[in-house]
């Protein structure tokens, strides 16, 4: 999943999106993942990464991190898949 | 290396709207502990969900309703309200403090009975009693509180087996100037049935006119609708004087007194605008003392206030079942707490304290219930912090009514704990079983 390019986010969590002038508030480990996500990290070494500092087991962290990667897909926060027809 | 304590992740949008004028605090408190006792090692011990109740909390607040009235009239007198919680250790703690026992019903009659209280300290209110229970109440000498020309005429015709009096009052609604006007329960007084069953009784040779009742409605957030009921009730007593020269020797105000719970659509939270038990008692006792009755005649005040004295002494706690999101992308949690046991959730926006450590973080979440029912909603829309599953909670001021209108409806009710003024933890109901339901069940011979 990749964050679009044109979204901006400080580093205490403050996130402005341009396109729709919606700016969004981010939770201290919801802010770590989506720098981590800007730095092109997959999935799956979020949750490696993540279960290795935090005290989270990696089924907990697991549905986590889709659940909010569920909620920036809601805001529109993302890059749309390419689809090949 | 010691792991970071772990959060889930969360995004809020930021709504732009008009400021909230009353800058309410919006950081959610946490309750980790009751009595300085662990929520999370009582749930470990007594399983989850679980009622606690604090006999501090309850000594504390009659003692604080008695001052407040004792300190302005000079015959005040509680009767605890069984309906709002009968359990047996919750009554015995009120009489213990000096309340009476006001009942509405032959089961709630023979309940403090069994409690020790002598029949002539218990106020029989209510639309239903049987003949048997008004034998029973004539019998023992308690206070009859009629409700309707049905009962008084079935008094009458009791009495004429029997050498004793009945002591009678009546219940009286009336309008106090408050939405809903309760006219379903005792004679009106303005439309003069009052003052007939006044009449009636006091023509009649058998029945002592002991004392005269109202109970003006429920959660009544305006003291002054007590003095304007306590004033029409002095009225029908200087009447009841100068008409037959009798004295009435109580006034009973009912109950009705808010407790700090908030109701559903009220603005602001009931613990900053219910009035406190002075407002109450100022407007009640002002109204008595300022009324025709003679001084040397005041009448003894009654009172029969339930909610605003045990609701603060009651919580339940509970853990989180589920986290889920609704099809707009809201946050709902599902609790194991639903409005079986928790039925004053159908009009309070209860408050909900996480049990343990959490951050600032909140979102706006649906709790729910275990229920397999749409109805069971606890919040439709609270700021809540960032629960997991199996993550504790605790709901305060549920003290009042949840005990006695629960409902067994497909899962069993849980234990009922005390936490006693020595700070011991007592079950003073047990969870019920598989076998209490199947006791009460028969199946047909070709059922077997």
């Amino acid at each position: 999943m990749k964050i679009r390019s044109n979204i901006a986010v400080s580093d205490n969590g403050f996130m402005f999106d341009p396109n729709t002038g919606d700016s969004y508030n981010l939770n201290n480990t919801a802010a770590e993942i989506l720098q981590m996500l800007k730095s092109g990290k997959d999935e799956s070494e979020i949750i490696k990464e993540f279960t290795q500092k935090y005290d989270v087991d990696e089924a907990t962290f697991e549905q986590n991190l889709y659940d909010f990667l569920g909620m920036l897909g809601h805001y529109d926060l993302v890059e749309k898949e390419q689809t090949n027809y | 290396m010691e792991k970071l304590r772990y959060e889930r992740p969360v995004i809020n949008k930021i709504k732009a709207g008009v400021p909230d004028k009353f800058g309410m605090q919006t950081k959610v408190e946490i309750m980790p502990e009751i009595e300085g006792i662990s929520v999370k090692d009582i749930l470990k011990e007594y399983g989850s969900p679980v009622f606690v109740l604090s006999e501090n909390k309850i000594r504390e607040t009659y003692q604080e309703a008695h001052r407040a009235f004792s300190s302005r009239y000079p015959k005040i007198q509680f009767a605890w309200s069984y309906k709002t919680n009968y359990l047996d250790a919750v009554c015995k703690i009120y009489h213990d403090e000096g309340s009476w026992a006001e009942v509405v019903s032959g089961f709630e009659y023979d309940k403090a009975i069994s409690n020790g209280v002598p029949g002539s300290k218990i106020l029989f209110n209510g639309p239903d009693k049987s003949n048997e229970d008004l034998v029973k109440a004539i019998d023992n000498g308690s206070f009859i509180h009629i409700d309707h020309f049905d009962e008084l005429y079935s008094i009458i015709r009791l009495t004429k087996n029997t050498d004793k009096k009945a002591k009678v009052a009546i219940r009286i609604n009336m309008d106090t100037g408050i939405y809903p006007q309760w006219d379903r329960f005792g004679f009106n007084y303005e439309n003069g049935e009052a003052w007939n069953a006044i009449n009636r009784i006091m023509l009649s040779e058998n029945l002592e006119l002991v004392g005269l009742h109202t109970h003006i409605g429920t959660y009544i957030m305006s003291a002054n609708a007590y003095a304007v009921a306590a004033s029409k009730l002095a009225e029908l007593a200087v009447r009841t004087n100068r008409k037959f020269n009798h004295n009435i020797k109580y006034i009973d105000m009912g109950g009705g007194f808010a407790s700090k719970n908030t109701l559903k659509g009220a603005y602001l939270p009931g613990k900053d605008t219910c009035p406190s038990f002075d407002d109450y008692a100022e407007a009640i006792t002002s109204a008595l003392i300022n009324s025709e009755i003679a001084p040397d005649n005041l009448p003894i005040l009654f009172l029969e206030t339930g909610r605003a004295l045990i609701d603060e002494a009651g919580y339940i706690l509970g853990t989180v079942l589920a986290n889920k999101r609704l099809s707009n992308a809201r946050r709902s949690t599902i609790v194991d707490v639903g409005v079986n046991m928790l039925f004053t959730s159908f009009w309070y926006e209860h408050e909900i304290y996480p049990a343990q450590e959490c951050s600032l973080q909140t979102e706006d979440t649906a709790i729910y219930g275990p229920l397999c029912m749409n109805i069971d909603v606890l919040r439709e829309a609270i700021q809540f912090p960032l629960l997991q599953k199996g993550d504790h909670f605790v709901i305060p001021r549920v003290g009042a009514y949840n005990m006695t209108q629960w409902m067994q409806f497909i899962t069993l009710r849980p234990n009922i704990l005390l936490i006693d003024r020595n700070k011991n933890i007592q079950i003073i109901r047990d969870k019920e079983t598989n076998e209490v339901f199947k006791r009460q069940e028969r199946v047909p011979e070709h059922l077997k």
